[in-house]
């Protein structure tokens, strides 16, 4: 078998997990643990890809006697649509495991000598992850984009294919269960790792007939120093803002974004972070290593220094819609298919808010063990049925890639230019209405039908996932005719208890949103 | 965006073609990997926390290659800043490089007292 860089493979294994940051590393330990055999492929490099390994994620870690209180400020705060026996698993998986990663991980301890496991450091808990999947007898894949996955003729899952970055050469991997952990998309706002993130999975597992959910709470958005990716956010907690004639700004609290995207709508903002307490500046390099880099390089001093900020959308990385999640495991409604991450719907833990760092990094965790374990039951159970045979050849989903890269390239730009307009403004996102919406979908329609001639290649099938993402996204706001958590309508203000219930959503040529059928009880 | 690998530095180990996550560098038989892709470069700095030889430079805007000299930046020390700040190879047990990101939990508890205040 050969994992040169840049050479096709062909393989068969019990589990293919499909995204090699957090969730995806999670759900390789979780296959391994039940004693499969795992492939795992990466589009990038699997310790750099994604945004877990350029931040640094806290998990949501509560004490066993804390979580009844921390599930129902969560449960009152967050808009209904999560479930407190989902949080509560979260929680304890999240307890229970991270510590796991004590032999690959130098966990700190504070000053009284207790070790911190809460947050890490993204680049370290990478590079643990992937020493800890090597250990565990994971067979590692990077440079490997998936293009779509194989469907058996009964219509359950085996294997995905896809093409290696950026040689093109094809591969194939047989597999008796698939784990999607592509991650979310911010449409390539400049969030920082997100590059990679264009919602492959998304579009993967629509293809095969699943459904996603929650994908109309998308609107969540991220300080940074203008034309950088630092969007590291802590020093920001000290920033003061001014407008470009240097009067300060009313922007403070919890929430800066609509007060700042407002600011910026009006004209360009400034920040600078001259109210941090001595004692901070001088650990921020230590805390956040990158932090400090872009300011260093252009001569800034931003304790002192005014600088230009932005705000970046972060799509559904920080939103919380995905694949829908049937069951505990983390089983999607098509057979042999699981889910975890941010690819998924995090509707369950989260609710209709931004999961944040925390709630997200637990669910990632979580999602990627039990996945990772389902998927490796699912496969046992498909060999017991083969009685060890290879499974029948299984087909594509989607049309093969064909042909030479398209030379659609400008179009290209104009269609990635024009999902970005939808689904990073400021208006579109904070600010909706049905009318906008609905001639923004009209025009994404457009450039689907475009498109359509146009996705042999990598980038090709990277615009088309963030496309449909986009297209998803449009259909299921259109179709929550309220305003709840992070999904905020001009033209129904209001909370609708009876739209206290999930919407999913399906389907690639005409996109479909279903409500599910009954409300969820409120529990806050 | 990716802005220069420094040849009398680079020891040719094309490290970072392998784990640049969005494949910007093309190897090379013997010398510094190429820049093939720098439009694909994500601004991540990765690169600069896996190169031992502090030979690589990111320039912080994201759009554009700033054309940042090399000398400059090596006079003024800002060559390996990623890698040695985040305590990382021989870096690692540094007593002026501790692992402190659990703090931030107390960062955002002392912005929000200041702030109550």
């Amino acid at each position: 078998m050969t994992t040169a860089m840049t050479d096709g493979f062909d393989l068969q294994t019990d589990v293919l997990v499909l995204g090699g940051g957090m969730a995806g590393a999670w759900a390789a330990i979780g296959a391994r643990r039940a004693g499969a055999a795992v492939v795992l492929v990466e589009k990038g490099w699997v310790g750099t890809s994604g945004v877990t390994a350029t931040a640094g994620p806290g998990h949501w870690w509560v004490p066993p006697a804390d979580r009844p209180a921390a599930i129902a400020r969560r449960l009152a705060q967050s808009g209904g649509l999560n479930q407190a026996d989902w949080m509560q698993a979260i929680l304890e998986t999240t307890w229970d495991n991270l510590p796991t990663l004590a032999d690959v991980y130098d966990f700190p301890r504070d000053d009284q000598g207790v070790p911190r496991y809460r947050a890490l450091r993204g680049p370290e808990y990478m590079r643990a992850l992937r020493r800890k999947m090597q250990a565990l007898g994971v067979t590692i894949i990077d440079h490997a984009a998936a293009q779509g996955l194989l469907r058996h003729g009964d219509g359950s899952i085996g294997g995905a294919r896809g093409l290696r970055v950026p040689s093109g050469a094809p591969w194939r991997v047989a597999a008796g269960a698939v784990v999607i952990a592509t991650g979310g998309t911010a449409f390539r706002s400049h969030l920082l790792g997100a590059h990679n993130n264009t919602g492959d999975g998304y579009l993967m597992a629509v293809e095969a007939g699943a459904q996603l959910s929650g994908m109309e709470f998308t609107s969540v958005f991220c300080v940074a120093p203008a034309r950088t990716t630092m969007t590291r956010t802590m020093s920001f907690a000290f920033a003061t803002y001014y407008d470009a004639d240097g009067a300060v700004l009313p922007i403070g609290g919890p929430d800066i974004t609509r007060p700042l995207a407002q600011a910026l709508r009006r004209g360009p903002v400034y920040a600078d972070l001259s109210r941090t307490p001595a004692d901070i500046r001088q650990r921020v390099p230590t805390i956040s290593p990158n932090f400090m880099l872009p300011f260093h390089r252009w001569g800034i001093d931003p304790y002192q220094d005014r600088f230009p900020v932005t705000l970046y959308g972060e799509g559904t990385i920080r939103g919380i819609g995905g694949i829908a999640v049937e069951t505990r495991d983390c089983a999607t409604a098509v057979p042999a298919l699981f889910v975890a991450g941010d690819a998924a719907t995090r509707e369950r833990v989260a609710g209709a808010i931004s999961g944040g760092g925390n709630i997200n990094s637990a669910w990632a965790l979580s999602s990627g063990l039990w996945a990772g374990r389902g998927a490796a039951r699912h496969a046992a159970t498909v060999r017991r049925v083969d009685g060890g045979d290879p499974p029948p050849a299984p087909e594509p989903t989607s049309n093969p890639a064909s042909g030479p890269a398209s030379n659609l390239g400008g179009q290209r730009a104009e269609i990635l230019a024009q999902v970005q307009r939808v689904m990073l403004s400021y208006d579109s996102g904070l600010w909706r209405d049905g009318a906008t919406l609905r001639a923004d979908l009209a025009g994404l329609n457009d450039a689907w039908q475009q498109l359509g001639q146009a996705r042999g290649d990598i980038a090709g099938r990277e615009l088309m996932a963030m496309l449909a993402t986009a297209r998803l996204s449009l259909t299921a706001a259109l179709a929550r005719r309220e305003s709840r958590g992070i999904h905020q309508r001009l033209d129904y203000p209001e909370t609708d208890p009876a739209q206290a219930r999930r919407i999913r959503i399906g389907g690639l040529t005409h996109p479909v949103a279903t409500p599910e059928p009954n409300p969820l009880e409120l529990t806050a | 965006m990716i802005e220069f690998i420094a040849a009398d530095t680079c020891n040719a180990c094309q490290r970072c073609v392998e784990i640049c996550p969005t494949a910007v560098f093309d190897a090379t038989p013997a010398g510094p990997p190429r820049i093939a892709r720098p439009e694909s470069c994500q601004t991540c700095f990765m690169c600069e926390l896996y190169c031992r030889e502090d030979a690589i430079f990111v320039g912080p805007d994201a759009e554009r290659i700033e054309g940042f000299d090399p000398e400059t930046i090596r006079r003024a020390g800002l060559m390996g800043e990623m890698r040695r700040q985040h305590g990382w190879d021989e870096w690692q047990g540094d007593p002026r490089y501790p692992n402190d990101h659990w703090r931030m939990e107390q960062v955002f508890e002392r912005a929000r007292t200041l702030a109550a205040g």
